[in-house]
Order: structure tokens, then C-alpha cells, then sequence
């Protein structure tokens, strides 16, 4: 085990400190969260802009298609 | 370093959110619109039907977009997008997983990496509540629904990401080949159990009150008031069609997404000058 570990300095390149980039990878999260909430959800269970289901209609076949629960 | 690895991992997104759409516009989109014809067809029967009874009938839905717009280009949009946010969620993940998981080759790790998103974020909800067409799913229950779906993808990320961390737990004592088996069946058993507990969209309480006993909202045949079928069910062919090409689609789209970010990652995190003790068989890289 050892043996071919130390054999293969290519592994574990790098170790990212999360407390450092803790900004990027959560304000990352949070905005891809926010798409995928748009593109899935939003204008169906739940709506941001109220009533109108312009985004809902437009990425209808994508919602569907990408498994999520639609009308 | 992270900002880097971030940025490759939307730009893969999108291409894959690409492949994701040129697949879906060529398999996914004749079985929609097969399934919204079968709901066109089913909505003037059922009309009909309260036409003979006496019944006020429904006037038809106004259309904010047209078929032509939704099938060319809100998928599209629709999928790029969800690619993007994909790529950028499997950077994150990425990016934590990097050096902490064991001794994996930048390109290694892409991979599996993206097999954990396809199986969290897809394939592992999809097993309790699969894709369905238009055509299927009551109005009165999209809430539920959603958060039922929605609980089923935060469980399997979460379980995933517990499988993980148990198995680079479990490692020093049992070794890599069986801490893996081990923290792959916790995972199993744990979302096993949330599968059991969480009802079938069929045995939701309005469900139950207004269509029996069934397992889904899959529509069942329509008959008029003497029992006799005037309408069919759904097509059997065309629902697994549907759930088959949406299958297929996010296995393109994280295959691209793992393919495309991994010689990426790859460049990014190689040493630029290569280990004195082992000389590279290869060119050396190229700096970014």
C-alpha cells in the first residue's frame, strides 16, 4: 500500500485551504444553487415573481426533461 | 486557484449542458410531443364528456410561448444553464475533494466526481421519483411534489458526501477496497430508509381523495359514466421513452462535464516541472 503510494508522486497535487477560498466556493455554491432553483422550481411549488410563469413556460420541456416535478 | 478551477468547471458545464441539449432536441422532443398530444387529445374527451353531462367545460390555456419556442429553444436555455450550475457546483465539490480523498490523479478525481453528481443529484432521486412528460403530474400537487423531489436530491447529496468522509474514516482499518464497500452500503442502507419513509406521489392525501389507490399520477384510462374506456391511458412506450432519454441525457451531460473538466484540472494542478526521481514518459505540459 505504502509502497505504491510513495511511487506516485503525482497524487494529492494540492490541498486547497477551505478557510481561504471559503468566499468563492460558497458564494459559487450559492449562485449555481439559485440557477438550479430557477431552471427546476421557481413559478411551480414556489414563485419569486408571483404569479407570472414566463420563466416556468419557457424552460418547460427542460424541467421535465431534466426530472423535475412539473405540473 | 479555486477562482480557476471554478471557471473551468462552468465552462465544461456548459458544453456539456450543450451535448445535454443536442440529445434532448434529437431523442427527448418527439416523445414530448407525443405525450402533449396525447394530453390535447385526452382534454377534449374529457370536455366532451362534460359537454354530455351538462357540466361547465374549461376554456384552453392561453400559451406564453409557443411549442416551436419551448422545443428549440427553452430546452436549450433550459439546459445549458443547468449545466452551468452543475459545472460550477462540481468545481466546488472539486475543489474540496482535491488532496483530501485519497491518492487520485487530478483527472481521476474529475471523474469520479462527476459520478457522484449524476448519482446525487439525478440518478438516485430519479430512482423514487422518476422523470416524467407532460402530461403527467396534477397541478394541485406540485408543492409536494417538489419538495418530496427536492428532499430526495439533498438526502443523496448528503448521504454521498457522508459515504465519502465514512470511507477515508474507515480506511486505515479496513483498507481502501472494503472501506469503499463499506461506506457505499451505509449509503445504500441510508437512503434506502428515506426512500421507504417518503410516499409515493400517487398516495399523496388529494391524490388518494380524488383518483383511488394508485402508486403515481401516471393518467390512468378515461371512462364516461357507464364504464366504458372513451380515452385511453397514457402510452406505456412513450413514458419510458421519456424517462430513458432523460437517463441517457444527464449521463451525457455529467460524462461530458467529468471528460472535459478532467484534462483541465489536470493541467492546472500538474506540476509545471516534473519530479526529478520519476521523469516523465510523457512531453512536458505546456504552462497554462
Amino acid at each position: 500500500m505504502s509502497s505504491i503510494s510513495t511511487s506516485r508522486p503525482v497524487s494529492t497535487p494540492v490541498v486547497l485551504p477551505i478557510s481561504k477560498s471559503i468566499v468563492w466556493l460558497v458564494g459559487t455554491a450559492l449562485i449555481a444553487l439559485a440557477v438550479y432553483y430557477f431552471v427546476g422550481v421557481d413559478q411551480g411549488a414556489v414563485s419569486v415573481f408571483g404569479n407570472d410563469m414566463h420563466v416556468h413556460e419557457f424552460v418547460h420541456d427542460a424541467r421535465h426533461f431534466l426530472g423535475f416535478p412539473c405540473h | 486557484m479555486e477562482k480557476k478551477l471554478i471557471l473551468r468547471g462552468i465552462l465544461a458545464g456548459a458544453v456539456a449542458g450543450l451535448l445535454a441539449f443536442v440529445f434532448a432536441r434529437i431523442f427527448a422532443e418527439p416523445q414530448i410531443a407525443k405525450a402533449i398530444d396525447y394530453e390535447s387529445g385526452r382534454d377534449a374527451a374529457q370536455n366532451a364528456l362534460d359537454k354530455a353531462a351538462g357540466m361547465p367545460v374549461e376554456g384552453h390555456e392561453h400559451e406564453l410561448f409557443s411549442r416551436t419556442i419551448q422545443a428549440n429553444v427553452g430546452i436549450g436555455a433550459g439546459m445549458i444553464l443547468f449545466g452551468m450550475a452543475m459545472g460550477a457546483l462540481f468545481a466546488v465539490a472539486y475543489a474540496v475533494c482535491l488532496g483530501r480523498t485519497g491518492g487520485l490523479r487530478p483527472r481521476s478525481l474529475a471523474l469520479l466526481v462527476a459520478g457522484g453528481g449524476f448519482l446525487g443529484m439525478y440518478l438516485v432521486p430519479f430512482l423514487k421519483y422518476p422523470a416524467n412528460p407532460p402530461a403527467i403530474g396534477h397541478e394541485e400537487t406540485i408543492q409536494q411534489r417538489s419538495a418530496l423531489y427536492l428532499i430526495m436530491v439533498v438526502c443523496s447529496v448528503a448521504f454521498l458526501a457522508g459515504a465519502v468522509y465514512l470511507g477515508k474514516r474507515l480506511q486505515a482499518r479496513f483498507g481502501n477496497w472494503n472501506a469503499t464497500l463499506l461506506a457505499g452500503a451505509a449509503f445504500v442502507v441510508a437512503i434506502g430508509i428515506v426512500m421507504l419513509l417518503l410516499p409515493q406521489f400517487g398516495h399523496l392525501s388529494y391524490n388518494k381523495a380524488n383518483f383511488g389507490n394508485q402508486a403515481t399520477e401516471t393518467p390512468l384510462p378515461l371512462k364516461d359514466a357507464k364504464g366504458t374506456i372513451v380515452y385511453p391511458g397514457f402510452p406505456a412506450d412513450v413514458l419510458f421513452n421519456f424517462r430513458f432519454y432523460s437517463v441517457a441525457a444527464q449521463l451525457v451531460l455529467w460524462t461530458a462535464l467529468g471528460l472535459i473538466f478532467a484534462p483541465l484540472a489536470e493541467r492546472l494542478l500538474q506540476p509545471v516541472r516534473p519530479d526529478s526521481t520519476t521523469p516523465s514518459k510523457e512531453p512536458d505540459p505546456v504552462p497554462a
